[in-house]
């Protein structure tokens, strides 16, 4: 099997730690040999200490000219045998985005690390915002999926990573840790483990690189320089990289493969936390720094004798609207914060059914408090 | 293509993807010639390329690892692979448009960079493969899908932009004189450092027919006129417009 228990790399035990410096160990210990970046705030410190940290483990850094050659160069680098991530933030993000079509098209496992600032443009380079989660899973052109995992803690930027790498080689899929610059930015104390599970890419000798028989199958991932006369092309591509730009069969079939080995693993791949769900009638669903909050607010309800819970997305992307749907049996209500216009928000409508869905938006640049949330839960009793 | 340099190919490959008067076939040649002097392994040889004509050069022809990337990202695409492994002979050959206009920003700072990376610019001097539209490297005056009244604007001197960036090996051949062409992209491929090969190629199906070219025999006439080989001197003779310098361009 390719997922292997492993002694982690970094220094394991009680450790105070920023969110980005604690990606950046993730990454590490998740096996990532290539990092390939441009600097960005709220990112940048990923980078700097992949600067420092890559090269004496044996892995390689390139600091490149900008976000669409970091991106490019962490594809080439995943199929010369790397594990490959770069980090950025919503200006390099929208760079990026031709690429990570790319990356799909082709199944290269990449990870990228999106710090995310109040957007759109330029915006506030320094201050928080959560306006990418679309962009991660819509902005490339054509239809395809990703993965993306939205940390709450420094704790969470560390394993979090870890998990990105393995979803991303277990699946061979673009895996996006969707942090947010206060969590970035964040230091609190982290607990590392001795020991990880890590999965290592699947490689059996001459294989179709990009196919099988399944209509969900992962294919084997080879590398260059394995003997294996590999075609890599984002051209519509037959199992062993042959272009097929003329058949409808091909393109169709491929499409709908890429899709299905993300979505037909939504078990496997989702996953949340739940907080006092067994009896809320109103429930929070709140995702990275504003779980926090979130959390925060449900507790003081309790305290007040309301019936709340808190529903805390860890996996955004695959969406898991099947959970939605079966919190929303039992649920009168739900209320979605976000720091963007409401972005989670029409996809927990588009699942909840009858139950009434309330948005509550914050887009100037700082997070949500807990008695922002506090408030429009009494409004919605 | 000769027998000899079949084996080179992949047996799937039947038949050439360039159009009659072409002179990236002439390339593809000349550049597994010199493949097989150097003994190159092709098991460890990456071939990277971008959108256009000249990335058909290698994929899906050549029997070795090919990368075929985005529009302009082949020289980024394989600094990640080269970085990634360094045991490997990373070899990009692409076109005028795409390592010159879309990606001419990865193309100097690979050469400011000085990665172990060879470049192959297949120069056509046009937008082959989208209709024949006007390039980085078109001359000035001369007409195109974009640019039906003449090129108003100065064409990029591949050999000067790339040697200023701070490439160790620069070099330009042509299809013309392949000879010549085959020593220049020995001299890169073997070269430990960043080596760039700019490589005139003639069009006759998007260049030619729109600037009274309109035979392939007159494309290679023009060619021949425009470059100035080593033998001939290092300056163009007085008053010629648009003449090309060959040869090798180093300190």
């Amino acid at each position: 099997m390719p997922l292997t228990t492993v002694t982690n790399p970094v220094k394991a035990g009680s450790r105070y730690l920023s969110g980005n410096d604690a990606a950046a160990e993730g990454a590490i210990a998740a096996g990532c040999r290539y990092y390939g970046g441009y600097p960005i705030t709220p990112s940048s410190e990923i980078m700097e200490y992949m600067s420092r940290e890559l090269v004496p483990r044996g892995g390689a850094f390139m600091q490149m000219e900008d976000e669409i050659a970091s991106i490019s160069s962490v594809v080439g680098a995943s199929w010369s045998g790397a594990k490959a991530m770069t980090a950025t933030s919503g200006p390099g993000l929208s760079l990026m985005q031709e690429c990570l079509g790319y990356a799909a098209f082709t199944e290269t496992p990449v990870v990228l690390v999106d710090v995310q600032r109040a957007g759109p443009c330029t915006g506030q380079a320094t201050k928080v915002g959560a306006g990418d989660i679309m962009a991660v899973k819509w902005g490339s052109h054509g239809d395809y999926q990703v993965v993306a995992l939205s940390p709450w803690s420094v704790q969470e930027m560390f394993s979090l990573t870890v998990e990105a790498f393995n979803l991303a080689e277990r699946l061979r899929v673009p895996a996006f840790l969707l942090a947010e610059e206060a969590t970035g930015h964040l230091r609190e104390r982290v607990d590392l483990p001795e020991t990880l599970e890590i999965y290592d890419r699947d490689y059996v000798p001459k294989q179709p690189p990009f196919g099988c028989d399944q209509a969900d199958g992962i294919p084997s991932m080879p590398g260059f320089g394995m003997g294996e006369n590999l075609l890599v092309t984002g051209s519509t591509h037959d199992q062993w990289g042959f272009r097929k730009t003329e058949g409808p069969a091909f393109h169709d079939s491929l499409v709908r493969r890429l899709s299905q080995k993300v979505l037909s693993r939504k078990a496997e791949i989702c996953r949340h936390e739940g907080y006092y769900l067994d009896d809320a009638e109103l429930v929070v669903v709140a995702y990275g720094f504003t779980a926090r909050a979130a959390l925060r607010a449900v507790r003081q309800a309790r305290q007040e004798g309301l019936a709340v819970g808190l529903l805390r997305l860890i996996t955004i992307w695959p969406f898991d609207d099947e959970l939605i749907t079966r919190v929303a049996e039992g649920a009168k209500g739900f209320l979605v914060p976000e720091m963007n216009l409401g972005q989670v928000d029409g996809l927990v409508r588009s699942a909840a059914g009858d139950t009434p869905v309330k948005s509550l938006t914050q887009v100037n640049g700082s997070t949500i408090s807990p008695a922002s949330i506090m408030a429009a839960l009494k409004e919605m009793r | 293509m000769a027998r000899s340099m079949e084996k080179y190919l992949r047996p799937e490959v039947q038949t050439t993807p360039f159009c009659p008067g072409c002179g990236h076939g002439v390339l593809m040649g000349s550049l597994l010639r010199a493949i097989d002097q150097l003994g190159l392994d092709m098991k460890n040889t990456l071939f990277v390329s971008g959108i256009g004509c000249a990335a058909w050069i290698p994929s899906p022809n050549f029997a070795a690892d090919t990368l075929h990337t985005l529009h302009g990202r082949a020289v980024a695409f394989a600094t990640g692979a080269k970085a990634a492994n360094p045991e490997l002979k990373v070899i990009v050959i692409s076109g005028d448009g795409d390592l010159a206009s879309i990606g001419g920003n990865h193309l100097i700072h690979a050469a400011r960079r000085n990665l172990e990376l060879t470049v192959i610019c297949a120069n056509n001097m046009i937008y082959g493969m989208t209709g024949g539209q006007m390039a980085p490297t078109t001359p000035q005056g001369h007409l195109t899908a974009t640019s039906v009244t003449g090129n108003p604007y100065r064409p990029f001197d591949l050999v000067k932009l790339v040697k200023g960036a701070g490439a160790p090996y620069v070099a330009r051949g042509a299809v013309t004189r392949p000879y010549e062409l085959i020593g220049y992209l020995k001299k890169a491929i073997a070269s430990p450092e960043f080596a760039f090969v700019d490589v005139l190629s003639p069009c006759p199906t998007q260049y030619g027919r729109r600037n009274k070219l309109d035979s392939a025999g007159a494309m290679y006439e023009r060619l021949r006129g425009l470059c100035q080989s080593e033998a001939q001197g290092a300056c163009a003779p007085e008053g010629a417009e648009d003449t090309l310098q060959l040869g090798e361009f180093n300190d």
